[in-house]
Parts: structure tokens; C-alpha cells; sequence
């Protein structure tokens, strides 16, 4: 049997070295692609510490909001500015070692993480949330809407902010441009728009008897 | 847990993010020719903001949310005077941003919540709270800087603003969790206690150095200045303005916070690396305007010069200090929307009016305005009777007394340097003959001229009658 705390502190620090290689390989890699999978590593193995620190509701959150959306956004984006059509076309065999060493590092990272978490080791001390028998998630809330609550509130203010400053900068009112009035179109007034004529269902047919073998007749 | 009493601490906080966010409806559904009344209700907002810090004061200290938020004396007379000058940027920049097609609703929601930022981080009790009142701080400036978006001028310096600001946020926060690991606590007034016999003292220090780089930053000292030239060049004069005094006073008020709040303990380690950042701050500001022909970029590096003589009052540590400091802040922000707001009088459509040479021979041109720019000027120079020599005299006054007689001399020496490059501006506008082309018309704004006048007359009669304001600085420190 492995001694749990001489695991733990290896997982830390294996953990913690290939977060800062990451880190640097983001700075330090010229093919923006790379960078970009190097930074999904370092949130994945930043995740994996909080992990072992029992930050479980932070970690989660950090793979589901930054390797889960922002990253695959920033993929995106990145892939999108490249010009160069003929390094697009062979990313896929380009960029499948690296992202398959970012793949398979991710796989042992949480295999050893399963590990640990099995084992329940208690390495970092007392954990509030232990403590006051509740789940981190559940103590992270209740520390978020009474201790913190001020904070949090100015958070989502900076975020209001963001927002009126990002339409304010990008919102053009064009004159030329057409607009659809939801408004007037829902209280449009259907005799406005369509006519309804009366007409008789049936109509006798004139003859044309006499013209036609004429036109037949032309060519 | 927070109850109603905390809200009550925070009233003219939440009042104006309520007003704020009004504001941002009644814009949305306001017909283009009718916004203008946007501009007054503003400046009422504001007023009426002034109104609630100074009726609601509490007779001594009061914390709410758990330490989170602090009301004192120090930050209720910052907040004053922040507002107060917000509400003079207003009044000053309505007939430039009209000229510009710049005139919208939201220059005045962005910088209202700017504001409300300022007051957050000069009550900051808490580290969490200072990085976030910051936040909302720069995030609102970085916005504003880059509301002229048809200026190529001012969205470099917002992107370069942004980019430099972020990093220095990141160097901040990077700090503040070396001392929470350090000492286990974000709360400023358990850290006050904790700092002296922390566990790990190295990481204490190694946090204090990084926060001082986000302190320093804030200020725009040296070597942490390179963004204030491009940012006050660039961005429109109004938001200029704004930069130049609400957010110097809040930049102090984080620096009071962070280092006599939470590390006063460590004052002897802070003291001289505070000390070397005057002293860069000073030279390069005074000696780097000289060669400036843009007036803009002139009162960028005179503010690099001026943040280092308002660090001197912050190197002494103690009440005299900061009360000197804070003195200094005040003077400064005063100076500040004085000379830029005659810079924004003198602005037409298609004129900025912001290189010196624009200046000249004002004085055939606008007697008035180039009196109150000379004000301005003298009193940035430090010239007596004026405000600002008062401000630099009890700065140097707190140097001597911490017995930091060099520093004292050398503010003494890069204050007669500086004094060349505002008086050549008053020497332009007295001496020189207007070029040929140079419009001669002023911006008929009759409020603008009225309050523009006080605001220079304000800095002759607090020059000679400066008691009572020294008095309320003074009883926010010691009492």
C-alpha cells in the first residue's frame, strides 16, 4: 500500500510542473494552435490541483466554463484568423500529436486525481466545508451570498459595465440600413395589405374558336 | 450575515448604481433631440450623491458587510471630491462632446459607474473589495478612453490603456495572493495585525512589492507611467480630465488602504521603495514635459511629476503624511479640471486646442481665459499664493519630518525645473502673437465660463485661506 500523503504530494507536484510547462508553452510556442491546446492543459492541470485541494465546484467550473467554452471559442477564433488556407488544410495531421499528447496527459492527470479522491486523503489541512459538514459547493454558495455577498454584487456590476460599454462601442446606427418594426408588423392591419375580390367561382369561357386556327395557322 | 443597517452604510453607493442603471433606461428610450436633458439629470444624480456621503456621515468609523466596505473620514472627503469633479467634467465637456457628435447617454452612465468605483475603492476594507472597486474603475476608464472610436488616436491609447492595465491588475492581484498566503487573511484590518508575525514574512514582502507595482501603476508613477502619456493624448479631453483628478484621488485612496490599512507594519520595507519611486517619478515627469509641444501630453508628464510629490507625503507614514497626501490629491484633482477645463473651452469643432502653440497670444484673444489658465498653470508650478504651493509645501514639510531631508531637496530641486515648462505656457499666451488661423471664438457655454471661473478662483482662495480643508484632511488621519 502507497502512502497516501507521499502520493498526494506527488500528484501535486506533477500536477503543478505540467502547469507551468503549459504556461510557458503558451508563451513560448510560435504555432497559435498549440498555444491554445498548451493553455487547455494548464487550466485542465490548474483544475486538478484545486481538485486535490477539495475546491471541487471551482475546478468543475473551470473545465466546464474555460476548457469547455472559452477555449474551444478561443480554438475558433484562432483557426478563423489563420489566412494561410494550405496550413489549414492539413492541420488535422499537424496538429494531432500535440493534441494528442494534451489528451493523454489530461487522461493520467484525472486517473491519478480518481486515485487520490478514492483514497480520501486529508493532506491540506481542515477543509471549511468538511468542517461544517457541508459540500464545497453548498459552503462555496453560502460564503458567496452572505460573507461575500458585497463582492459578488460588484462583480456583476463590472459585468453590466462590460456590457454597456461593449454595445456602446460597437452598436452603428446606420440610416440605410432596413429594420424590422416587430411592432408594426404584429398591428398591421390585414386590409391594408390584401385585397379581396369577389369573383364568381365559375366563369363562362368565351369562345375562341374563331382565332384560334388562325394563330395555328402563322408559322 | 448582511442586514439592512449595512445597506444603510452603503446608501449613496447603491443610490447611484439605481441611478445609474436609470440612467441607461431612460437614454434607451429617450428620442435622439431630447437627450440632452440626460446632461442635467446627471449632474443632479451627482449632486444629490454629494448630498447623501456628507448627511449620512457617521460620527465615527462604520463597516458594513462583515468588514467588507469602510466609512470613515478619509473616504467620505475623497468621495466628495470625486464626485465633485466628475460632476465638473460634466459641466465642462457637455458643449465639446455636442461639437464632436460624441454627445450620448452613455458617457455619462460609463462614467457615473466609474465613479461608483472610486467610491468602492477608497472604502475598500477588504482585498477582494479593492481589486474589484479597481476593476470597476479602470474597466469604465478603459471604455471611455475608447467611446471616440472614430479617432484612430484614442483607440490606440485605449487599447494600450486595456492591455497595460490589465497587466498591472494581474501584477495586483498576484500580490494579494501572495499575502493571503502569507497571512491567511484578505480582511485589511485582520492583515494589519497579522503582518509584523506572519508565518512566512519572505512572501509577505514579495506580495508587497507586487501590490506596490499596482499601487504605482494606479498613480501612473515611474517607471510604471508609460501609459498616462498616450492615454491622456489620446483620449477625448473630457475623459482626460476625469483620468487626471477622480481617478488620482482614487488611486490614493487605494494606496491608503492597501498600505496603512493592511501594511503598516511593514512600513520600513515600503517606505524607501516608495521613496525611489518619488524620486523617479519627479524626474522623469519634470524633466521629460519640457520637450512636450502638446499641451495634453505636457499635463500627462506634470502628473507623473505631481504623483511623486503626493508618494513623498505617503513615504512619511504617518497621520501628518497622509493628511499631506491626501491634501495633495485634492489640490491636484482641483489644478487638473482647472487647466483642462480651459483646454475644453477653448476646443471648437475641428480644434482641439491642445497643442501649446494654440495658446498663443491668448491673452489678446480671451483676457479672461488665459487669466484662469495662468491660475492653472501657477498653481501647478507650485507658484505662492496659489493652492498647489501649499499642497507641495506640506508634503515637503511631512518629508522633513520623517527625516527623509534629501527627498525633500530633491522635490525642492525638480519643482524649479518644472517650473520652466508652465511658464512658457504663460508666457505663450502673454507674450507671443496669436498665429495666423487660430479661431478665435470661445465656447458660449455660459455655465461652462461660470463654473470654470470658481474652479480657478477656488485654487487662490483655498491658496490663501487652506485652514479649514488641511483641518478636515488632518481629523480624517488622526482622529
Amino acid at each position: 500500500m502507497i502512502n497516501l500523503q507521499v502520493f498526494e504530494l506527488v500528484c501535486f507536484y506533477a500536477f503543478a510542473v505540467i502547469t507551468v510547462g503549459a504556461a510557458l508553452a503558451v508563451i513560448t510556442l510560435r504555432n497559435t494552435v498549440h498555444a491554445v491546446l498548451a493553455l487547455v492543459l494548464t487550466f485542465f492541470s490548474t483544475a486538478c490541483i484545486w481538485m486535490l485541494a477539495e475546491a471541487e465546484f471551482l475546478a468543475i467550473a473551470l473545465i466546464v466554463v474555460y476548457v469547455g467554452a472559452v477555449m474551444v471559442l478561443f480554438l475558433f477564433v484562432v483557426m478563423m484568423l489563420d489566412i494561410d488556407q494550405e496550413k489549414l488544410r492539413e492541420g488535422f495531421v499537424k496538429f494531432l500529436p500535440v493534441g494528442l499528447i494534451v489528451a493523454v496527459v489530461m487522461l493520467v492527470e484525472m486517473l491519478a486525481l480518481i486515485g487520490v479522491r478514492a483514497m480520501h486523503a486529508q493532506a491540506m489541512g481542515v477543509n471549511p466545508a468538511t468542517a461544517a459538514g457541508q459540500s464545497n459547493t453548498a459552503w462555496l454558495g453560502t460564503a458567496l451570498y452572505t460573507n461575500y455577498l458585497l463582492p459578488f454584487e460588484i462583480a456583476a456590476l463590472i459585468l453590466t459595465v462590460g456590457v454597456v460599454v461593449a454595445v456602446a462601442l460597437t452598436l452603428r446606427q446606420r440610416h440605410s440600413a432596413k429594420y424590422q418594426m416587430a411592432s408594426e408588423q404584429v398591428s398591421v392591419n390585414p386590409r391594408d395589405r390584401i385585397r379581396i375580390v369577389k369573383m364568381d367561382a365559375v366563369r363562362p369561357v368565351e369562345p375562341v374558336v374563331a382565332a384560334a386556327p388562325e394563330q395555328e395557322s402563322k408559322p | 450575515m448582511p442586514t439592512f443597517n449595512d445597506i444603510l452604510v452603503l446608501l449613496p453607493e447603491f443610490y447611484l448604481v439605481a441611478a445609474a442603471c436609470l440612467l441607461l433606461l431612460l437614454d434607451a428610450f429617450m428620442k435622439p433631440e431630447q437627450r440632452g436633458v440626460l446632461h442635467w439629470i446627471s449632474i443632479a444624480v451627482l449632486l444629490v450623491a454629494i448630498y447623501l456621503v456628507i448627511a449620512g456621515q457617521p460620527p465615527e468609523t462604520v463597516t458594513a458587510f462583515g468588514g467588507m466596505f469602510v466609512r470613515d473620514r478619509a473616504a467620505e472627503i475623497l468621495k466628495v471630491f470625486s464626485l465633485l469633479s466628475v460632476v465638473l467634467v460634466f459641466i465642462y465637456s457637455r458643449p465639446y462632446l455636442v461639437d464632436r457628435k460624441l454627445f450620448q447617454g452613455e458617457f455619462y452612465t460609463v462614467m457615473i459607474f466609474a465613479v461608483i468605483g472610486v467610491m468602492l475603492l477608497v472604502s475598500a476594507g477588504n482585498l477582494v473589495m479593492i481589486y474589484l472597486g479597481l476593476e470597476l474603475l479602470t474597466l469604465s476608464s478603459y471604455g471611455l478612453v475608447a467611446l471616440n472610436r472614430d479617432s484612430p488616436l484614442s483607440s490606440e491609447a485605449a487599447m494600450k490603456y486595456f492591455v497595460l492595465g490589465a497587466l498591472s491588475s494581474g501584477m495586483l492581484l498576484y500580490g494579494m495572493s501572495m499575502v493571503y498566503g502569507a497571512a491567511g487573511t484578505l480582511d485589511l484590518a485582520a492583515l494589519h495585525g497579522a503582518t509584523a508575525h506572519a508565518g512566512m514574512p519572505h512572501l509577505m514582502l514579495f506580495g508587497l512589492i507586487f501590490m506596490l507595482v499596482g499601487i504605482a501603476f494606479k498613480l501612473g508613477a515611474a517607471p510604471f507611467h508609460m501609459w498616462i502619456p498616450d492615454v491622456y493624448q489620446g483620449a477625448s479631453t473630457p475623459v482626460t480630465t476625469f483620468i487626471a483628478s477622480a481617478s488620482k484621488l482614487a488611486a490614493f485612496g487605494m494606496a491608503y488602504r492597501l498600505l496603512e490599512g493592511g501594511m503598516a507594519d511593514l512600513a520600513h520595507y515600503w517606505q524607501p521603495m516608495l521613496a525611489v519611486i518619488a524620486v523617479l517619478s519627479m524626474a522623469i515627469g519634470n524633466l521629460v514635459a519640457i520637450v512636450q509641444t502638446n499641451l495634453k501630453r505636457m499635463l500627462a508628464y506634470s502628473t507623473i511629476s505631481h504623483m511623486g510629490y503626493l508618494i513623498i507625503g505617503l513615504v512619511n507614514a504617518g497621520p501628518e503624511g497622509y493628511s499631506a497626501a491626501m491634501f495633495y490629491a485634492i489640490s491636484y484633482a482641483l489644478m487638473a479640471t482647472a487647466a483642462f477645463g480651459v483646454i475644453l473651452a477653448l476646443a471648437r469643432a475641428g480644434f482641439e486646442c491642445e497643442e501649446i502653440d494654440d495658446f498663443k497670444g491668448l491673452n489678446q484673444r480671451s483676457p479672461w481665459m488665459a487669466f484662469l489658465m495662468m491660475l492653472a498653470m501657477f498653481s501647478l508650478a507650485g507658484v505662492p499664493p496659489l493652492y498647489g504651493f501649499f499642497a507641495k509645501y506640506l508634503v515637503l514639510q511631512a518629508a522633513i519630518d520623517a527625516h527623509m531631508l534629501w527627498l525633500a531637496i530633491v522635490g525642492v530641486v525638480f519643482a524649479i525645473i518644472g517650473l520652466y515648462y508652465y511658464l512658457r505656457v504663460v508666457k505663450m499666451m502673454y507674450f507671443d502673437k496669436a498665429e495666423e488661423g487660430v479661431l478665435t471664438k470661445l465656447q458660449p457655454d455660459a455655465t461652462l465660463r461660470v463654473v470654470l471661473s470658481l474652479n480657478a478662483l477656488v485654487l487662490v482662495a483655498l491658496g490663501i485661506y487652506w485652514g479649514p480643508l488641511l483641518g478636515w484632511c488632518k481629523q480624517a488621519f488622526v482622529g
